[in-house]
């Protein structure tokens, strides 16, 4: 009897425990619509609810507590604007784990389950895809600002739109730039790593073609896998081929930050090397490769936070007095969440109402709409290409956009890189 | 691929292996003792981890230093966490039901983790973290050397504490029969509970490693068990010098076929090597059996 008792106990102990995990982890991962409601202003009709799935743990995590704050953002910024056509503005966040399959019963539960009036995207290619196909189900719009792979496109949904650039030309400037080079100064070698991922590996062909016909020989390129929990064996490859320019597909910090200690340990210093994400981390990729590390990487975006455009501005002063930090540390996925915000919010007021075929149809009615990222207007397949990419990097602890060189906003690049710290 | 590449993958394979085997031995010890498939070793390595993190950034104690504190620490939740939960587990069921168990328990950590820490990827940093040696043509990081060092220094002590001294008596008699032992006057209950201390207590330096050359967040543990589940089962279910072996081994699989055909074929590689040495020894290269006669 006492050994039952004591089986009974553990348990007890054991539901006491599960229990208090999901108590935790709802608090600290699932910004339920509770904690994201912002304060309406508004207020008089009855509220919206806008669904999003977000990766607010797992291999996107970073990018996911971002988006995160981007969109609760924009959410307040609306609400004391008046909210959408007078209905104040609920969030319904729910957390996948970056995982492909706990985003699709998240959009299940959004749509069917809750009701919810409107979806945003979830972050990255990866999620988006899977989650698209249940809001187009339901013949729901799903507007996002991380999803421009072009599996994204070539998916046949005609219910997908990202105010973003589309990915496979996030290396071009990069490349047009190395290329244009004095041939005394251009680099003579290139090595191309990539995680299996369908946000990078549609980036490199179009940088390896443009660098190609400058001369610019191919002396390593690689796929690897994305589970992977040691990079020191590629990394090791890329610094004994000691390539000039090194062009790496990373979709997080970690990547990137692997391959620059390795590097370090390595006395390889690349001449020029970009990292298609992760520097765009603000102080997290910064604490990641230790500071002063950071100097000379490239990263390529739409945004950064010294961008010069009024409400990208007033968005990095409300963020940085939000949620603390520094200007220079306010990442570009915050920027890519408000334009979010922001588009759907042009696309309701213009439609008058939240019809999604209404919405769909006017986003694809090749209008010009306004975002703190820039101009969107998206094509047949929802694509935006009104923005031009940028390419930074960080020169003295800041990132700064410097190509398209001559470009208002753009500083001279730092080449070579300078030396680690 | 040309031999110094070769010799390098092998090299870094050697120096990444000792890293995992310190990831390992507590797994493989709790494994071997209790009986106890602990699936939260990937969350308790992210746990030390955090703990060398807050002694170098909020207390100033240098990575190593901290091992002296991180290690007792982490000795006493290994204690705790068998108290409460492991040792309630019924003989007959151990193994399946310890796997809810210590998933429950990884929850926990990495809830409570979340909340205190966020997800912000973070990495330790010491003068050593980024330093090398250049020895026989190749630059060989000095964090990896004193990983590997502290493997080999850390598996032996265990060795010898398990098969050299009565207290490691103890623990294979509790194994081989806990009626027998108790019968004999061991306190098998005690004996558990500080052998999975123990075990805990290895993972600390395991983390202090893995933190030193990975970016890690409270999510990064569930990347890790896969892995480390693959080196205890191919070294030998409770085999302290079979993780050394077994983690040796993968990785050099890794390592070299990533140099020479590709990454992406490096983890079906090696597990179908995994598959291949577990056909014809199906005990691992160090087996149950023998691990426990020694």
């Amino acid at each position: 009897m006492r050994v039952l008792q004591r089986v009974n106990l553990s348990y007890a102990l054991l539901a006491a425990a599960a229990l208090m995990a999901a108590v935790v982890l709802a608090v600290a991962d699932n910004s339920s619509a509770a904690s994201a409601h912002t304060t309406a202003k508004a207020a008089s009709l009855s509220p919206i609810t806008i669904g999003v799935s977000l990766s607010l743990s797992g291999d996107f995590s970073a990018d996911g507590q971002a988006y995160q704050k981007g969109y609760e953002l924009w959410a307040s910024d609306q609400n004391k604007a008046g909210g959408l056509l007078g209905h104040p503005i609920k969030l319904d966040i729910l957390s996948d784990a970056s995982s492909t399959s706990q985003v699709v019963t998240n959009y299940e539960k959004l749509i069917g389950s809750d009701k919810d009036q409107l979806v945003f995207a979830p972050f990255s290619t990866l999620l988006t895809v899977p989650a698209a196909r249940v809001a187009a189900r339901y013949g729901y719009a799903m507007v996002g600002g991380s999803d421009g792979g072009p599996t994204v496109f070539s998916a046949g949904l005609k219910n997908v739109f990202d105010v973003s650039i589309p990915v496979k030309n996030n290396l071009v400037t990069f490349a047009q730039w190395v290329a244009s080079l004095p041939k005394a100064k251009r680099p003579k070698t290139a090595a191309y790593v990539t995680v299996d991922d369908p946000f990078t590996q549609p980036q490199i062909p179009l940088a390896q073609a443009i660098l190609k016909k400058a001369g610019v020989k191919t002396v390593l390129d690689k796929v690897f896998p994305e589970e992977a929990t040691d990079y020191s064996a590629i990394a090791n490859e890329v610094a004994t081929a000691k390539p000039d320019v090194v062009i790496l597909g990373s979709v997080d910090v970690p990547t990137v930050s692997a391959f620059t200690h390795v590097f370090i340990q390595q006395h390889y210093n690349p001449k020029a090397f970009i990292a298609t994400s992760g520097p765009d981390q603000g102080q997290q990729f910064v604490n990641a490769v230790g500071s002063g590390n950071e100097n000379g990487i490239f990263v390529p975006n739409g945004w950064y936070p010294g961008f010069k455009k009024a409400d990208s501005e007033k968005m990095v002063k409300e963020y940085v007095a939000k949620y603390g930090g520094t200007a220079s540390g306010v990442n570009a996925d915050v920027a890519e969440a408000y334009s979010v915000g922001q588009v759907l919010t042009q696309a309701v007021k213009a439609t008058g109402g939240f019809n999604q075929p209404k919405i769909i149809k006017y986003l694809k009615s090749n209008v010009t709409l306004n975002s703190v990222q820039g101009p969107v207007k998206f094509n047949k397949l929802g694509e935006n290409l009104a923005q031009k990419t940028l390419t930074f990097q960080w020169q003295h602890g800041t990132l700064k956009q410097v190509i398209p060189t001559g470009t208002a906003g753009s500083v001279a690049p730092e080449y070579p890189k300078p030396a680690w710290k | 691929m040309s031999g110094t590449a070769f010799l390098e993958a092998v090299i870094d394979g050697i120096l990444t292996g000792g890293v995992y085997a310190l990831m390992a031995a507590g797994l493989t010890l709790i494994f071997g003792v209790m009986d106890i498939i602990n699936i939260a070793q990937g969350i308790m390595v992210i746990l030390g981890a955090y703990l060398s993190l807050w002694l170098s950034v909020d207390l100033g104690i240098g990575l190593l230093p901290g091992l002296l504190i991180t290690v007792p620490l982490m000795f006493c939740l290994g204690v705790a966490i068998e108290f409460c939960f492991m040792r309630r587990l019924r003989d007959q069921d151990r193994a399946q039901m310890s796997i809810l168990v210590t998933y429950a328990v990884a929850i926990v950590i990495e809830g409570i983790l979340t909340a205190i820490v966020g997800d912000n990827y973070q990495q330790l940093s010491a003068s050593y973290v980024n330093s090398s040696v250049h020895m026989f043509g190749f630059y060989l990081p000095d964090i990896y050397l004193i990983g590997f060092g502290l493997a080999i220094a850390l598996l032996a002590g265990l060795y010898y504490m398990l098969y050299r001294t009565k207290f490691g008596r103890a623990v294979r008699a509790s194994l081989q029969n806990r009626t027998a032992a108790d019968l004999i006057g061991i306190d098998v209950n005690r004996v558990r509970t500080v052998s999975v201390g123990i075990g805990v207590a290895v993972t600390a330096v395991g983390g202090m490693l893995f933190g030193a050359t990975n970016s890690f967040n409270p999510g990064t543990g569930y990347d890790l068990i896969s892995r480390l589940l693959a080196i205890v089962i191919l070294g030998g279910i409770g085999s302290i010098a079979g993780a050394m072996g077994a983690a040796v081994f993968i990785l050099v699989i890794n390592d070299v076929v990533a140099a020479w055909w590709s990454p992406t074929w490096a983890p079906i590689v090696y597990f179908a090597a995994l598959v291949a040495v577990l056909s014809f020894r199906p005990q691992g290269l160090f087996g149950r059996v023998a691990v426990r006669a020694q």
